[in-house]
């Protein structure tokens, strides 16, 4: 590829300091991440439509399948790998006690939307919890334990 | 989550014991790691040297390629080669989707690139290998074809036509199979009726979506002359089969791993022309080749499923006993049966399973299999279910209206009695351990009718409708060699399992049985120590595997449990005993007078034991403290397969209340409720989210996902955006419980339980809508139920 089709960028991906790399212009950010084996980000429909991707730029959840990796320059991101604190633990840990994922294919994404649900601090209804998680696709469970996973969390931190 | 379900198998000890760990609704730990993005899917992984493959698919639905030109792409920066069929050709022979034992069915050659004519829009007919996949995608655009569009048979209903278009000139007509089957005198039984009922019910293409699309990357090594295949399949030694047949290679250099798998409900299940390609382009180079779906691929290849028009006839007598039923199912398949399952099986199982959970005694059933120019059709999740339990449940509707007695009430009328089984499916089908009986009586129980009743008639004037339902089914679990193998394929039906206790004192298991999700991993270790007695986190399970694994059918038809699960209980049983003939020779004791617990070989009567560790310990590196003759095998192998019936029937009965917005045409699922009775359950919690997500994908059926086409064979919404699908928001909390009725075919006792809501959704959800619209004289009889529909319906639109 030649150098006008691509630029260099700096952004922090999970802490760790991306200095100064070089990524194709066309190339969308969760391309960019999972050719760092950073491969927790998933794709599933690369359109923004199935949330999949769905990680944290600057506090904000974004889909990385629609944000090209030269966007980030300068930002600093969260991805499924370091979902670390401990109020994603607490999540984490509910998640699993609910069975909140089978194939576990839409849990980084999902888990992303659920660390923005909970850290808006809001009692949610059930209902409200729905709502805010349909825009991530899950083929396996029925949605219904990762409800159950969220309200939990939710009881506990608030 | 409940902690502890009673387990009513006596074959298998109390659960207040140490170890007792089938039953309970244990965490899969095992599956943190996709908490952590520690997932190891197959694109995820990168080989040294790999090259990366795009497709050039076919834009029409019926084209022939006069010409291709190749040579332009082939400078495009990145490519390593472009290939067309010619090249393919020399390196995978082709393949033929019928089987033997279900009639003749007739379907031609097919190669994994098309050669001369294109037949459904997707198609494969040209490979760039690239670099990566963006500059193998760059490069398509630079191959020329010079196309010749023909007439396209898009619509099943006219391709048996005089002037239909036949897709494969050389068969003379688009007649796939066809099959009929014919119990007694339905003609007689309809005159002799009280009431005969009639409906017609169509039910469009849709597809599985799984979240992650089909993948694999083929990695051929010269100096072994052995190719290794990451596939995230489900049936890995069928694999192993089909690219050893078709490339020409020893069987046994075929290895085939399936790692994580991100969702497959049968869709994962074929063969696939475009894999079949990367197998051989890697045979061809002689380097790892990648190639993973994206999305717009997966809508226009992955199989489809359903595409049925369905017309049915039901003769009751005065008090609602059904005299008989006649059934006529037609369904197009795109142009090729699917290989090696065939796309037969779907109208097989309508036809077996239509009427199932009832007393019929006069049954004709015809099915009706047709080609046209859409994406191949073939087995997905419930397959034939949600055909066969809405006509047979929509026929019972319409009959219990016309004799105006209750829903629940002809139903119970008409159950197969739950003490009179072994029995037989009105089409001759085996049925045992069923329990529709205890099944609707506990439904009834969870479903309060008399209050939906009364908010019906509450609503009847108002803008929004309120409508329920009742079903009952049976669920086609755990196949037999009745399925598959006997008709030629060669799919295992048996499987195995491989239990070594290792010199830490850990337990390491191995078994046939592959894990998409549903908890393989977890069931087969709590099967594993609560049979030997020793703490879950001690075993370790390896799936997925051709190399590493006993041999064995894999994960479809929701067979893990009951045949996989009872290959690791036989097996843990055998090394147990070895376990315990050991340490009696070490012990000096009888045999009988030893247990296992807490990892520990203990003294039933008190005194000290020995850890698995320090006997294994012994036995490995230290044989010759041994008593002479002991025997040091500390590796058990089983297997277990289902004999003499074709499939074990799991049962179900669901409920669902509906509303139904008269202005917007929109359905609400109010409450929707399931018993299913699957025998032992291994992990209860485990077991109700296979309902649970088996629900939401009939819902997603019933209501919302259709692959739409246009006159040309065009799919019209092959997008995520476009194709709808259940989302959280729209999706009910579903209250599941459960019966039990041990299977009698292995001590396990477990069936089935994956089929049962994707199965028995579609039909509950449209007896409620059409509960709701009776009122207003019309009625919805076409899959998904849209807005639209319902609108028409009402004389909104
Ligand atoms: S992959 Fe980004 S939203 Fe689907
Ligand atoms: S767990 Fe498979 S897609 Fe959600």
């Amino acid at each position: 590829m030649s150098a006008k089709n691509s630029v260099n960028i700096s952004f922090s991906v999970n802490g760790e300091n991306f200095d100064d790399v070089t990524v194709p212009t066309r190339q969308h950010l969760a391309d960019y991440l999972r050719s760092q084996g950073l491969t927790g980000t998933h794709l599933g429909c690369e359109q923004g439509a199935c949330g999949a991707c769905t990680i944290e730029m600057d506090g904000v959840a974004v889909r990385s399948c629609l944000v090209l990796a030269s966007q980030a320059n300068g930002s600093s991101i969260t991805t499924v790998e370091g979902f670390d604190d401990e109020v994603m633990q607490k999540v984490k840990n509910n998640f699993l006690k609910h069975n909140a994922f089978q194939c576990g294919f839409c849990s980084p994404g999902m888990l992303m939307t659920t660390k923005e649900i909970i850290s808006s601090k809001k009692k949610l209804s059930r209902d409200e919890i729905r709502s805010e998680i349909s825009g991530n696709y899950c083929r396996c469970t029925g949605y219904q334990s990762i409800v159950d996973a969220i309200e939990e969390t939710i009881n506990e931190i608030n | 989550m409940d902690d502890i379900k009673v387990n009513q198998n006596p074959k298998l000890g109390s659960m207040d014991r140490p170890n007792s760990y089938i039953g309970r609704s244990l965490p899969r730990e095992n599956a943190k790691k996709h908490l952590e993005g520690g997932g190891q899917f197959v694109d995820d992984l990168v080989l040294p040297r790999m090259l990366h493959v795009a497709f050039l698919r076919s834009p029409f639905a019926h084209a022939e390629i006069k010409s291709i030109n190749v040579e332009e792409a082939k400078k495009s920066p990145g490519v390593f080669d472009v290939y067309t069929a010619k090249e393919i050709d020399e390196y995978c022979t082709p393949w033929v989707g019928t089987l033997g034992h279900l009639g003749e069915m007739r379907s031609p050659e097919q190669t994994p690139l098309a050669k001369k004519i294109a037949r459904w829009q997707g198609e494969p007919i040209a490979v760039v290998i690239a670099n990566n996949r963006a500059q193998a995608e760059d490069a398509l655009e630079l191959i020329e074809v010079d196309w010749e569009e023909k007439d396209a048979q898009v619509d099943m209903e006219t391709a048996l036509d005089d002037n239909a278009v036949v897709i494969h000139p050389e068969l003379g007509s688009n007649l796939f199979w066809t099959r009929t089957v014919n119990q007694g005198d339905v003609n007689q039984a309809f005159e002799t009726s009280h009431a005969v009922v009639q409906t017609t019910l169509d039910f469009a293409r849709h597809t599985g979506v799984t979240l992650e699309s089909r993948g694999i990357v083929a990695d051929w090594n010269k100096s072994e002359g052995k190719i290794t295949i990451y596939h995230n399949g489900q049936a890995p030694h069928m694999m192993q089969h089909i690219i050893a047949k078709h490339l020409e290679v020893n069987e046994g250099l075929v290895r085939i791993v399936s790692r994580d798998v991100g969702g497959s409900f049968g869709i994962k299940v074929h063969v696939y022309p475009d894999e079949m390609a990367v197998a051989a382009i890697s045979k061809k180079l002689g380097r790892p080749i990648k190639f993973i779906a994206d999305r717009l691929e997966s809508f226009t290849t992955d199989i489809h499923a359903r595409c049925h028009k369905i017309s049915g006839k039901l003769g009751v007598d005065k008090e609602g006993k059904i005299l008989a039923m006649e059934i006529n199912d037609l369904s197009g398949i795109g142009p090729f049966s699917m290989y090696p399952r065939t796309s037969a099986i779907e109208t097989n199982q309508v036809l077996n399973l239509s009427g199932a959970p009832y007393v019929i005694p006069n049954y004709k059933a015809v099915g009706t299999v047709v080609f046209q120019n859409k994406t191949p059709m073939c087995q997905y999740r419930a397959v034939g279910h949600p055909i066969a339990v809405a006509i047979t449940e929509a026929l019972i509707d319409k009959a219990a209206n016309k004799i105006d007695i209750g829903l629940s009430e002809i139903r119970k009328k008409n159950f197969i009695p739950d003490n009179a089984y072994p029995n037989k499916t009105p089409s001759g089908v085996p049925l045992e351990d069923l329990s529709h009986e205890a099944s609707m009586d506990k439904l009834l129980t969870m479903m309060n009718i008399q209050d939906i009743e009364k908010e019906k008639i509450a609503n009847l004037d108002k803008n929004v409708l309120c409508g329920y339902g009742v079903i009952s089914m049976c669920e086609v679990t755990n196949p037999s060699p009745l399925f598959y193998g006997v008709g030629g394929a060669h799919i295992s039906s048996q499987d195995g399992a491989s239990i070594r206790l290792e010199g830490s004192g850990a337990i390491h298991l191995s078994s046939s049985i592959t894990e998409q999700g549903q908890g393989t991993e977890a069931i087969m270790k709590q099967i594993a120590a609560d049979q030997l007695g020793v703490s879950m986190d001690s075993v370790r399970v390896t799936l997925g595997d051709t190399d590493a694994t006993p041999y064995g059918g894999g994960t479809w038809a929701s067979r893990g449990a009951g045949i996989g699960g009872e290959a690791v209980l036989k097996a843990a049983r055998i090394l147990k005993d070895n376990i315990l003939d050991i340490a009696a020779a070490i012990m000096q004791t009888d045999k009988n007078s030893l247990d296992v617990e807490n990892n520990t070989v203990i003294r039933k009567n008190g005194g000290e034991g020995i850890t698995l560790q320090q006997l294994a310990e012994t036995v490995y590196y230290r044989g010759h403290e041994l008593p002479k003759g002991t025997n040091p095998e500390l590796l058990a192998t089983a297997s277990f397969l289902i004999e003499g019936i074709p499939f074990v029937f799991t049962n179900s009965a669901m409920g669902c209340k509906v509303s139904i917005d008269q202005d917007t045409g929109i359905i609400k699922i109010d409450k929707f409720w399931a018993v299913e009775d699957c025998g032992t359950q291994i992990n209860p919690k485990l077991v109700e989210e296979q309902i649970r997500g088996g629900v939401i994908q009939g819902i997603g059926g019933a209501l919302f996902e259709e692959c739409v086409y246009d006159d040309q064979g065009n799919m019209q919404n092959a997008t995520m955006a476009d194709y709808l699908v259940p989302m959280a928001y729209e999706m009910p909390d579903i209250i599941v419980d459960h019966v039990t009725t041990n299977s009698g075919r292995s001590i396990i006792g477990a069936k089935g339980a994956g089929e049962a809501g994707t199965g028995g959704a579609p039909a509950v959800i449209m007896n409620a809508v059409n509960n709701a619209l009776k009122h207003h004289g019309t009625e919805v009889l076409s899959q998904p139920i849209t807005p639209e529909k319902i609108l028409r319906a009402l004389g909104k639109i």
